[in-house]
């Protein structure tokens, strides 16, 4: 078939929302575009896990201790379920990996910002998770399959996150006033990257009108950032704390909030390396697999002297 | 009584504090699985260690001499405690070191608190006999677990298998203590609800030498450092200091404060 | 998350997978969500050995009491079937109406059919 015929094809599916599958020709920029996307989606993932293991070893009771722990372990694996899905596009998870270490792909800025407190694996979970589920729940619905079933999965999982980030923040908010204070703080250092999350204005997005076109992408960046920042204006007050903008006023108008400029050249410096983390999150990742490269090849070493199964040789396991 | 309570605490404080220490790893592992495993490891052990905490609170709660003030929770026990009042092994605050490290000690405490809650399944204390069943299945899948990584490392590469061996040599000297009974555990023996941790030695020589031959590895001919001090009668290594500095900090700067 | 499609001017990798050399098997996972069910593909995962596959697939496919059984296979040894013959392997079915019950037109007195 000719190139132009298989195209149509192709387009026709996105058309009529039958989903792309891997062995299905697709055009090569949309291969190249759901790479890129879904590695760097799935490198945010594993780099978000450090501000949030950050504080397992600190959680002030056991019970937060555990769920801190298992959302943490969830983003690992919602990093290995995107992986995956990037896996069927021919391109390895160690290719990706490496594009990760080396600077040439990227993750998710708002992960270059501290936890400095407890009440961040609060304002994280409510605001950085919330953004994200508003970012991902579209991506359900994404017309290449592996990704769209992925994100199924990964949304399900999710939703556990948001609420015991918002329980975190509700807690403390009926605390001492201390701990409020704790959770204001936080607010005000999160609000501000996690709406920044959505990415440039739609003006500034060039990417996202194909992506928009081949049913990659559902809604633009603002339409989504005006649906979260309106959900968290009303949220904000179950907790009787404040979003860190004076312009925030609900517009009768609009049926929306309005809201205050938003920092792109804080924003731009942070993609580009120089937020406050960008250097500890990537050295981390890098330690972590250096440190484990002895372990992996000691594994498959052991499966290639071994083709037997080890259980059969441990009796009594 | 008091027994009983010590008893129960320090199988709440080895799982507790293996749990903390292998929560170290998370977002650090190997490949992204072995850190979705581990972290798996660590939710059992944290759940072991609340059950135990729970029951322990329950215990003190109804005892009539009150060693504490406030009304005792499984959070004060974990987050109030000193040092010394910690009756964990040694062999669990140890610092994770590599990998093969992490993992043997893993294999050591899991053989351990396999056969343990064999026994302890069947306490004539019905609260720590359900707690020991339960926690038993999660015991065996962390036995295999690390049983299989003891073997696939230890007959990996040179590399590997020089690392297992580096840290067999050094943490062979800590599981002495699992078997060397404290007053409590002497007293939870003769009770029955406790095990008599000198009679779990054979059945764990044997499985740490079954697993070791598989994988090439020898055990220690002679102890080169005997330990004389021990966690479980709260003298502890200067790690578990640092663990508890960190793990307690949040509850010990805002006193009385829900979380 | 949106940011990052915009930004980046790296155009992705495409070159084929396995050609390193150290990088554990990927291995396709297959969970029976109940007793009585079929195994149905979950996803896929890296392990160095079957054992750790099927242990990586607890972990990972199983977190949330969704499974009593789990397949796990190399990804190298699933075939798959060529879209570009989808026409020829599956359309002959369409016309084939009578291999299904309701094809039958029999009167609604008859009872347990």
């Amino acid at each position: 078939m000719h190139n132009q015929e298989e195209e149509k094809i192709f387009l026709d599916k996105i058309d009529k929302e039958i989903k792309i599958e891997p062995k299905d020709w697709m055009p090569e920029q949309y291969r190249k575009t759901l790479i890129r996307q879904i590695s760097q989606h799935a490198h945010s993932e594993i780099v978000g896990m450090l501000p949030e293991a950050n504080w397992i070893t600190r959680a002030p009771s056991l019970r937060r201790k555990a769920t801190l722990i298992a959302k943490v372990q969830d983003e690992a694996g919602h990093g290995l379920y995107l992986y995956s899905a990037a896996e069927t596009m021919n391109i390895s998870r160690d290719e990706m990996i490496e594009q990760l270490h080396s600077g040439k792909a990227k993750y998710s800025s708002i992960f270059n910002y501290p936890t400095l407190s407890w009440a961040d694996m609060g304002a994280i979970g409510w605001l950085v998770d919330g953004a994200a589920i508003m970012n991902q729940v579209p991506l359900c619905r994404c017309s290449y399959g592996p990704y769209a079933r992925a994100m199924i999965r990964i949304c399900k999982e999710e939703s556990f996150h948001q609420r015991q980030g918002f329980e975190i923040l509700l807690t403390l908010s009926k605390g001492s006033e201390a701990q409020k204070q704790m959770a204001q703080d936080s607010i005000n250092r999160w609000w501000w990257p996690s709406i920044m999350m959505f990415g440039p204005n739609d003006d500034a997005s060039p990417h996202s009108k194909q992506s928009m076109a081949w049913k990659i992408k559902r809604f633009s960046n603002d339409e989504l950032r005006q649906k979260f920042i309106d959900v968290c204006a009303e949220q904000v007050k179950i907790l009787g704390l404040t979003l860190p903008d004076e312009k925030l006023k609900w517009n009768e108008e609009r049926k929306h909030y309005d809201f205050g400029e938003i920092n792109w050249e804080e924003f731009w410096n942070v993609v580009n390396g120089n937020g406050p983390c960008n250097k500890e999150r990537l050295a981390a990742r890098v330690k972590a697999h250096e440190d484990g490269a002895w372990v992996r090849e000691a594994a498959a070493a052991h499966a290639k002297k071994n083709p037997r199964p080890l259980k059969g040789r441990l009796a009594t396991v | 009584m008091n027994e009983l309570i010590n008893y129960t605490l320090q199988l709440a404080d080895n799982s507790l504090i293996l749990g903390h220490r292998n929560s170290e790893w998370t977002g650090h592992g190997p490949i992204l699985e072995q850190d979705i495993a581990i972290s798996n490891i660590v939710l059992d052990l944290i759940g072991q260690a609340r059950n135990f905490y729970q029951y322990a609170a329950v215990l003190i709660n109804n005892s009539t001499n009150q060693q504490f003030n406030q009304s005792t929770t499984e959070d004060t026990l974990a987050y109030l405690r000193n040092e010394n009042e910690f009756k964990n092994c040694l062999l669990v605050e140890q610092p994770n070191g590599d990998w093969a490290k992490t993992i043997l000690r893993q294999f050591f405490f899991s053989a351990y608190q396999f056969y343990l809650y064999q026994h302890l399944q069947n306490s004539n204390d019905e609260t720590i006999a359900a707690i020991a069943e339960k926690s038993l299945k999660e015991v065996t899948y962390h036995l295999r677990w690390s049983s299989e990584w003891i073997i696939r490392l230890g007959d990996g590469t040179e590399e590997s298998n020089s690392r297992m061996q580096k840290a067999i040599d050094d943490l062979w000297m800590y599981t002495d203590e699992f078997f060397e009974a404290s007053s409590y555990e002497l007293f939870a023996a003769n009770e029955g609800f406790g095990a008599g941790v000198s009679l779990l030695k054979k059945d764990w020589m044997k499985k740490v030498k079954d697993v070791f031959d598989e994988a090439t590895l020898s055990v220690p001919a002679e102890l080169k450092q005997q330990i004389k001090w021990f966690g479980k009668e709260g003298k502890h290594s200067e790690h578990l200091g640092y663990i508890l500095t960190e793990m307690q900090f949040l509850q010990r700067e805002y006193p009385n404060s829900i979380w | 998350m949106e940011e990052q499609n915009s930004i980046s001017n790296d155009d992705g990798n495409n070159s084929p997978s396995g050609a390193r050399g150290n990088e554990w098997p990927l291995w396709e996972i297959f969970i029976r969500s109940k007793n009585g069910l079929d195994h149905k593909h979950a996803g896929s995962l890296h392990a160095a050995d079957a054992e750790m596959a099927i242990e990586n697939a607890r972990d990972v496919y199983t977190r949330r009491m969704e499974g009593v059984s789990i397949w796990a296979v190399e990804s190298k040894y699933i075939h798959a079937s060529n879209p570009d013959e989808a026409s020829s392997l599956y359309d002959p079915a369409n016309d084939k109406l009578y291999r299904h019950p309701t094809f039958y037109d029999l009167p609604d007195e008859l009872r347990n059919m």
